[in-house]
């Protein structure tokens, strides 16, 4: 939630300012169809992190790790009472759950491609 | 004297009761049910009533109905592309009904249907659903190969898909789990500063020095309300963002 409104309210003084004057009417107009995403951006520079807070990520770090081995328990345990294998899958998914929330987290903090 | 019994009940707080009498009782409408079809009002209310002056200088209340509306737009367009238009409104709706949830909370006497794991968890499965079948639309039986990323040595394939597939899977549960734990902290730490005020207040031990003494836990509890403002805020945000980066991947898949 970047600043909306003082962005708009300068739009608002601008078109105050210059109106009847068409120079920059065609400048103002890409402008305002690249914001509505109706052009593809020029720069390729909108690829942002999600929310570069500290906070936020340091909330979102904990949560992936645990919720991504929460998942690979449930599905081993699962296969264990379906196939007859307890404990063999259940103690394979808890590992493979691990991986998968290192990848979540790697993912979350990792260089950006 | 619940002060006396030195037994704090941080989770009661969180227990469904009935409303609006015999007749919510006869069909189990719990207070949860009717947070929410405040909050939906309140919503709707907010943007009937901030879009309908329709001033070039906005109100208070059209200045708060475009910000919310222009923010979760610049952040479907900035996370998804061009496509974020097509899933706007339903970012949107999913963001209010999260942040409004979760401020009603705030209010004394009131209830935080976000934090209900049922309730959040059936927001990330209606989120997860969604992405999934618009990758599917849009890229057919190709989205298979977004568990196994192009370039990945082939002998690795049976540990990078099984990883891959978890990852996938744990998301809706940490989109859930995140909120609802947030909220759940919150409201317990409210609730266990709430009663040390009452346990200092009208402890015999500690006599008149416990009522000046239980000015520290209330000061604590009013600073603890900004916080909570804050992740209340936070929160939401999060749970839109991460829906838009999900969808990101979904529309373009890697």
């Amino acid at each position: 939630m970047r600043s909306a409104l003082p962005e708009e309210l300068g739009v608002n003084e601008r078109m105050a300012e210059d109106k009847g004057q068409n120079g920059s009417f065609e400048q103002r107009l890409a402008s305002a169809r690249r914001k509505q995403g109706l052009d593809e951006a020029a720069d390729g520079s909108k690829q942002s992190g999600a929310d570069n807070s500290s906070l936020g990520v340091g909330l979102r770090v904990g949560v992936e790790l645990v919720s991504a081995i929460v998942v690979a328990v449930a599905i081993g345990w699962w296969l264990d009472r379906w196939l007859h294998t307890t404990p063999f899958l259940i103690i394979l998914f808890v590992l493979l759950g691990g991986a998968a929330g290192i990848a979540n987290i790697w993912r979350l903090v990792g260089p950006k491609k | 004297m619940a002060a006396e019994e030195h037994a704090i009940d941080a989770l009661g707080q969180f227990k469904l009761t009935t409303a609006l009498g015999p007749l919510g009782a006869s069909v189990n409408f719990t207070q949860s049910n009717l947070m929410m079809l405040i909050a939906g009002g309140l919503i709707l209310a907010l943007m009937y009533f901030g879009a309908r002056p329709q001033a070039v200088v906005p109100g208070r209340l059209q200045a708060l109905a475009e910000m919310a509306y222009e923010g979760i737009r610049n952040m479907c367009l900035d996370q998804i592309g061009a496509e974020g238009r097509t899933f706007f409104p339903f970012v949107f709706t999913l963001f209010m009904f999260v942040l409004i949830g979760n401020l009603l909370g705030l209010l004394p006497f009131s209830f935080t249907y976000t934090s209900h794991i049922a309730v959040t968890l059936s927001l990330a499965l209606t989120v997860i659903v969604l992405v999934t079948l618009v990758a599917l639309k849009i890229h057919g039986l190709h989205f298979f190969s977004y568990f196994f990323p192009k370039g990945a040595p082939l002998l690795l394939a049976p540990i990078i898909i099984p990883v891959e597939i978890i990852s996938y899977l744990s998301r809706p549960v940490s989109l859930s789990i995140r909120l609802f734990a947030n909220m759940v902290a919150g409201h317990v730490m409210f609730e266990v500063f709430a009663s040390f005020i009452l346990m200092m207040a009208a402890s015999h031990a500690l006599g008149s020095f416990g009522v000046v003494g239980a000015v520290g836990p209330m000061v604590l509890n009013v600073a603890l309300m900004g916080f909570e403002l804050l992740v209340a805020f936070l929160q939401a945000y999060v749970f839109a963002i991460l829906t838009c980066i999900y969808l990101h991947d979904a529309v373009h898949l890697h």
